[in-house]
């Protein structure tokens, strides 16, 4: 067998151990071989299993084979026979190797030596190792460019974390009413909105705040609003809404608490409404919603609210039943 | 005599328990007022909560409106509060209804004692709620552990005592 090259019993760069096994006996074809040793991949091979032996065959060793303990052999194979058993597992991981074909993903590697370097010992040729080579280069890159996107995203969590701590911070202020947020802390949680692509978040002070877009807007609807508008997302509607106090238009943007949200004109006066509610009601006897609706060719959402409105400030009381949610005045 | 309704028994909101914090309280507060003057013009002591739903106070077949059981849970929690109602299981599926407590029991069964010179008698606890000499008060057909407990409250002003007899229980007047 002048396949067999001479090895320290350690795993070498490419190596990885696969399976170990005792008391296996070496044959070079037929013949017993003397020494003893951890069987390595190296060359190409198709086995053959038999019980207690393995045989395996091996193709002519490379010419820059280094040197191992036959220079020559007459065999073309060798036996491995399993003293201690552990064949089965051994073919198995055999066939597996052979399958995966794993040394032939890394390049060959020299033994690492301490001096003399890489460079003395590359007198291989140039195409297979070449090609090998440039695959680890390859391989070097992709780990790189992978490390520096991974180092943006924990830069990203970073930032997010921090965008968390301040928003909790703000919360638990708002929450517990603890002094004011500080202007600091305020821009800071703008810039990170807006690094966010939120132009405007919900602020107290509306005057000010809001993009260019949002006040030609808010005026556009100010001045004509029966024109009709392009397609309008809702957000945008409401930013420019937020802005009519501020730019001093005669309409505003109500919040119900039901979260409902209206845009009424300034001049509009909830007293008025409420006590005119409250004379509709009683004129009726009781009403819906929907007839409320109706009487004041409103629509039903509106008409809810206002009663809802009434009912809250105790000139309606309610009837819930299967017939229906009914207003009456609140004679209790 | 019949009973008489009082307006909010008529008024369909009266059935539907008000969102209204202000507009609630006085809602329950004729729900109490309703519930204990029907027990009294029945005679009721006790009440069981799944039958009471059915019950005319609870329910207005005229207008078609009932109370819900979570609001009639609401009222009878107003009326525990108030000394009115007493839960006999944990369970809140039986309660004793005090449409008068027992103090002011105590005080009418004394009134009837002294005014007929019967001091520092003694009596049978049956003598007092089902005696033929006391048909005419109001206190006759006082279920007996409300009896013993306007007794009791007599005690504690030192009015009476109750004691054992041979055949029963009894109460002596001071």
């Amino acid at each position: 067998m002048d396949r067999f090259m001479w090895t320290n019993g350690l795993l070498e760069m490419n190596e990885t151990l696969v399976i170990q096994q005792r008391g296996v006996r070496l044959y070079d074809g037929d013949e017993k071989v003397t020494f003893c040793g951890v069987f390595r991949q190296h060359a190409k091979s198709s086995g053959i299993g038999k019980s207690a032996k393995i045989v395996i065959h091996l193709h002519p060793a490379p010419a820059n084979k280094e040197p191992g303990p036959f220079q020559q052999s007459k065999f073309s194979y060798i036996k491995l026979s399993f003293k201690e058993h552990g064949q089965i597992e051994f073919y198995r991981r055999l066939m597996e190797e052979m399958t995966q074909k794993r040394w032939e993903n890394t390049p060959v590697s020299q033994p690492i030596s301490t001096t003399a370097g890489l460079k003395a010992g590359r007198t291989r040729a140039v195409g297979i190792v070449g090609i090998e080579r440039k695959l680890e280069e390859k391989r070097k890159e992709t780990d790189k460019n992978i490390s520096e996107a991974f180092e943006d995203l924990s830069k990203l969590m970073e930032k997010a974390k921090e965008m968390v701590e301040l928003s909790k911070s703000i919360a638990s202020k708002i929450k517990d009413k603890q002094g004011d947020i500080t202007e600091d802390e305020t821009i800071r949680f703008k810039s990170y909105l807006l690094s966010m692509g939120i132009a405007d978040p919900v602020t107290r002070e509306t005057h000010g705040s809001g993009t260019h877009y949002h006040m030609q807007l808010a005026r556009q609807l100010g001045d004509m609003l029966q024109a009709p508008l392009e397609l309008l997302s809702p957000e945008d509607l409401v930013n420019a809404c937020k802005m009519f106090e501020s730019l001093k238009l005669p309409l505003r943007l109500r919040v119900f608490d039901s979260g409902v949200m209206v845009v009424q004109l300034q001049s509009h006066n909830e007293e008025e409404m409420i006590a005119s509610a409250l004379d509709n009601v009683s004129e009726k006897g009781s009403l819906t919603a929907e007839e409320f609706a109706k009487l004041l060719g409103l629509s039903v959402l509106l008409a809810k609210e206002r009663l809802l409105l009434a009912e809250k400030m105790g000139h309606l009381c309610r009837d819930d039943s299967v017939e229906g949610l009914r207003f009456y005045p609140n004679l209790f | 005599m019949s009973f008489e309704w009082p307006w909010q028994y008529n008024f369909p909101p009266f059935f539907t328990l008000q969102p209204n914090v202000d507009t609630r309280q006085k809602q329950l507060a004729a729900w109490c007022s309703l519930v204990l003057s029907y027990c009294r013009h029945r005679k009721l002591y006790t009440v069981d909560v799944l039958e009471v739903q059915e019950s005319p106070v609870f329910n207005n077949k005229k207008i078609e409106r009932k109370l819900s059981v979570e609001a009639i849970q609401v009222v009878f929690e107003e009326l525990r509060k108030k000394g009115n109602l007493e839960w006999m299981d944990k369970n809140k599926t039986r309660c004793l209804i005090m449409w008068r407590r027992p103090e002011e029991w105590g005080k009418l069964i004394y009134q009837w004692v002294s005014k007929n010179g019967m001091v520092n008698s003694v009596f049978t606890l049956y003598e007092l709620s089902n005696g033929e000499d006391t048909e005419n008060e109001e206190f006759h057909g006082l279920e007996d552990w409300m009896l013993l407990r306007s007794l009791q409250a007599l005690h504690a002003e030192g009015k009476a005592e109750v004691i054992t007899l041979d055949d029963g229980k009894g109460v002596k007047f001071f």
